[in-house]
Parts: C-alpha cells; sequence; structure tokens
C-alpha cells in the first residue's frame, strides 16, 4: 500500500503559449474564456501587470465609468446577505434562466481568506455544477484579507468580465452579518438574500446590511415561518417609508420575491425584478451616477489599501517602540490619546515610506 | 528583464496556489478530499472545491475559468488507472498545462503506469498534512 506523499517524476511538458497583456485583452474582447480567465488572475494578484491590465481594460471599454461606445457594460449585480442563506444555489439556478433568456451571464464568488495562513476553501461551485454546464462563467474569489465582504480586485475582474462580453455579472459576497455593505458600492443592483429564523422585526428593523437592498429574495419560503419575514421585510420597508429613509436617488420601494432555490421556485420572477430595476435605475437617470459612485469607491478602496500597507508596520514599530519598552507612564494615559499621538508621528513616517512604495510598483 | 503575465507563477512570495479538487467518476466516498481540501487551506493555498460525482468535462471547466494552478483528483474506487491518465490527457487536449495529483487507494504496482501517463504526484493513506502540501506545491512548480 502507499503511505505518505510520493512524487514523481515525469511531468507533464510546458505547453503554454505566453501572450503580453494587450493580446489577451484582444483575446478577451474576442470571448475567450481562457484569456479572461488569466487576465483575472493577473488583476487578483495586483501590482504593474494588474495596472496594465486595468489601463487596458478601462480604455478598451470606452474609459467612461457609464455606457461604453460599443455597449459593453453590463448590469453589475451584487449579491449578499447571511451564510447559508442558499446564495450560491439561488446564483445558479437565476443564472440558469437567464442563460435561457439568451443572456450570458458571468459570476464572481467571494468566499473568506483564512487570516492565519491565507488559505481558503472556495466552495461556491459546488452548488453551480448545473450552471457551469449550462455555460456560466463562474470565477471563485478569496478576500485575501480584504474586509466589507467582498475582495479588493473585484472592481477589475468586474471590467474583465464586462470586456469579455459577459452581461449581467454577478458578484456574490461571502456569508456576511450586518454590517459588511461594500458590495453596495460595487454593484448597479443589490440583492439581499434572508431567510426564515433570522430574528424578528426588531432586526429588520437595524441599521446595515438589508438598508442598502434595492430587492430581497426571501429563500427557503418553503419553511412554514417565511410569512413571517416576508411581513417583518414588509414592515420595515414602510418604515423606511414613512421615515423616507433609502438609498440615495431611489425612491422605489424594494421588491421583495420569495424563492426556494433548491427547486426553482421564484427564480423567474428573480429574473425579472432584477431587469426590471435596471430599466428604472436607467429610466431615472440614476444608473450613471451610481456607476459614477462605483468608480469613486474603487479609487477609495485603492487608496486605502496603499495607505494601509504603507502604515501597517510604520504602526508595529510605533507600538513596539513607545508601549512595548516597558514605558508605565503610557498606561497613565487613556489608549485613544496615545493613538492620536501616535498618528502624528505616523503621518510624518508614512510621507516617505509612501513614496517608497510608488516607486517600488514603477 | 521582467516575467511576462503568463509566466509569473513563482510561488515564493507570491499570491496562493490555486487547486481544483475534485472527485472524478462514481465514487461517493469524499471524507479524504474534504480532509486534504482543509489540509491546502491551512497549508496557504486557494483550493476551488468541486466535491462529487464530476467528470474530465466538469474538471477542465473549473481550471479553466479558475485558472488552477494544480488539480487533484480523489478515487477510492480502483479507477484510477483508467480515470488518472484520461484526466491528464483531457487536460493535455484542451491545452491546459496543469499538474494531476491523486489522491486515494493506489497499490504501489500501478505507480509506474500513473508515472508514464504524466501524473505529477500519488497521495495514499497516511500521508501527513507537511507531505500532502509538499507534493502539491512541487506539482505547481513544475510548470515552471
Amino acid at each position: 500500500m502507499c503511505r505518505g506523499g510520493r512524487r514523481l517524476p515525469g511531468l507533464i511538458p510546458v505547453s503554454g503559449v505566453v501572450r503580453s497583456v494587450a493580446e489577451l485583452v484582444a483575446a478577451a474582447r474576442g470571448g475567450e474564456r481562457r484569456a479572461v480567465a488569466r487576465l483575472l488572475t493577473l488583476v487578483e494578484r495586483g501590482g504593474a501587470l494588474a495596472d496594465e491590465v486595468a489601463e487596458r481594460s478601462w480604455s478598451a471599454l470606452g474609459g467612461t465609468p457609464d455606457e461604453s461606445a460599443d455597449g459593453r457594460r453590463a448590469h453589475v449585480i451584487g449579491v449578499t446577505g447571511p451564510p447559508g442563506a442558499g446564495k450560491s444555489t439561488l446564483v445558479a439556478g437565476w443564472m440558469i434562466r437567464l442563460v435561457e433568456r439568451g443572456c450570458r451571464p458571468a459570476v464572481l464568488a467571494v468566499d473568506p481568506s483564512s487570516p492565519l495562513t491565507g488559505g481558503a476553501i472556495l466552495g461556491d461551485r459546488v452548488r453551480m455544477a448545473d450552471a457551469t454546464a449550462a455555460g456560466v462563467f463562474i470565477r471563485s474569489i478569496a478576500t485575501r484579507g480584504h474586509a466589507g465582504g467582498l475582495a479588493l480586485a473585484v472592481p477589475g475582474m468586474v471590467r474583465v468580465l464586462e470586456l469579455g462580453g459577459f452581461d449581467p455579472v454577478v458578484v456574490e459576497t461571502v456569508g456576511v452579518g450586518q454590517v459588511e455593505v461594500d458590495v453596495a458600492s460595487a454593484a448597479d443592483t443589490v440583492l439581499v438574500v434572508v431567510t426564515p429564523g433570522m430574528g424578528d422585526a426588531v432586526q429588520a428593523n437595524k441599521a446595515g446590511l438589508l438598508e442598502v437592498a434595492d430587492l430581497f429574495a426571501v429563500n427557503k419560503s418553503d419553511r412554514p415561518d417565511a410569512a413571517d419575514v416576508r411581513r417583518d421585510l414588509e414592515l420595515m420597508l414602510d418604515l423606511s417609508g414613512l421615515t423616507g429613509h433609502h438609498r440615495e436617488g431611489v425612491n422605489d420601494r424594494p421588491s421583495i420575491t420569495s424563492t426556494v432555490a433548491t427547486t426553482g421556485v421564484g427564480l423567474g420572477e428573480l429574473a425579472d425584478a432584477t431587469e426590471t430595476h435596471l430599466v428604472k435605475l436607467s429610466a431615472a437617470g440614476i444608473l450613471g451616477a451610481r456607476r459614477e459612485e462605483r468608480w469613486r469607491s474603487e479609487v477609495r478602496s485603492h487608496l486605502d489599501r496603499l495607505l494601509l500597507d504603507s502604515s501597517h508596520h510604520l504602526v508595529n514599530g510605533l507600538i513596539r517602540g513607545s508601549l512595548m519598552t516597558g514605558d508605565a507612564a503610557s498606561y497613565g494615559t487613556s489608549p485613544a490619546a496615545v493613538a492620536r499621538g501616535l498618528a502624528l508621528l505616523l503621518a510624518e513616517q508614512m510621507t516617505e515610506h509612501l513614496d517608497g512604495v510608488v516607486e517600488d510598483d514603477r | 528583464m521582467s516575467k511576462s503575465p503568463e509566466e509569473v507563477g513563482g510561488f515564493k512570495n507570491h499570491p496562493p496556489i490555486r487547486v481544483v479538487l475534485a472527485k472524478l467518476g462514481l465514487d461517493g466516498h469524499d471524507r479524504g478530499l474534504k480532509v486534504v481540501a482543509r489540509m491546502l487551506r491551512d497549508g496557504g493555498m486557494e483550493v476551488v472545491y468541486l466535491g462529487l460525482r464530476q467528470t474530465t468535462e466538469t474538471i477542465i471547466d473549473a481550471v479553466e475559468q479558475e485558472d488552477a494552478d494544480v488539480v487533484g483528483i480523489s478515487m477510492l474506487n480502483a479507477g484510477h488507472l483508467t480515470l488518472g491518465p484520461r484526466m491528464v490527457g483531457a487536460l493535455a487536449d484542451a491545452g491546459l498545462d496543469v499538474p494531476v495529483v491523486i489522491g486515494g487507494i493506489v497499490p504501489d504496482e500501478d505507480l509506474p503506469a500513473l508515472v508514464d501517463a504524466g501524473v505529477a504526484g500519488v497521495l495514499g493513506p497516511g500521508a501527513s498534512a507537511d507531505e500532502v502540501v509538499a507534493c502539491v506545491v512541487a506539482a505547481a512548480d513544475s510548470r515552471g
């Protein structure tokens, strides 16, 4: 019997054709899936090549946040909700219906990376086997240290899929709790998936996730208490109407679709609801504004990352230097005050450090 | 001289190795695959988990779309001499330069045939987490 790992000689010969970013972008525009996949990898890895992909795909798409000359901007739909709500199963069944309607959908499915090892188990394809067979392009993404329910590279990866002619592009977030609402600034339409058993009407009225929804799906609606969830959501939306609380520029009450993802109940309606939402956004002149906001949000998240990266080891150094050397006096001051003092030091050091980072990137 | 995009695959100080893991063929025993998935995750890799009852076609779709570095297939049904070479051949036919590692019950006398077929590694019962990770890293590095 075999015991342990065996490494055998006789490896597969290298046969890959090496292509430049420009060639890959051209092939992706022609709809070549493998070129799309490789561009997604480059964007995900970051650095100079990712910048080149970003620049080339941005200009190939017309260089504006909204409509491009050749109409290659996809409807970007964010799908979010708690872990185990059935997001992947729902997306799979829904995408199959879109293929039947003649669409060419793609899915970016995000799962969390381990904060300890950086590893991840990306399990969304398990629920999406039928969608793959139907021709839906699916890419699994690990968060790679990014908080907020998405990965830093997601907006850039969406653009690569748009370039490849996929429409709509669905971004499925990690299973989220209450405050991971990044998806709201990364999509045209946000679908929040909820299920029976998530709490009472007070939960539904807490701030956070439910506020960013353009649409709701009550999944697992064959469960007995599904009607209660629907009622709580309706009540929550009534109160939003009462206080005039809604996302900027949208006066529409989010629609609620009852679904059973495992049997396909409600998926056609869901497809209708998302299409209707896009039409309404467009007719109300809000779509362009949302896409401009997406662009600004992407700039912000890249800036955040640059600042975080450059501040991280400086912060560690400062904390070690001032707090860990047994300086008992520090402990007599409040943590917030110590932090403010350190922030001033940090600002000075970061300017120098950031110059270095930007140089390295060239 | 900087490497071209498709040559970037060195894994030291680089992004995680991406591995597609699947049960190939009719074989419902996925406990081992789940253990291996966890070993690779804890070894810092990104595991695209496909699970049970996959075919060479579904695996190739996943490898292509996920731009995977390595394919791991688990077989406890004595199908390795048929399905192992078929997987390697199907990837080659699709023009995908992605090494295959087999996990499962593989008798020693079957190893030469798998080597000949181009299988990059074989992991059997009792393989430690370190051995599993090392085998997949070696397979990924073999792409050059």
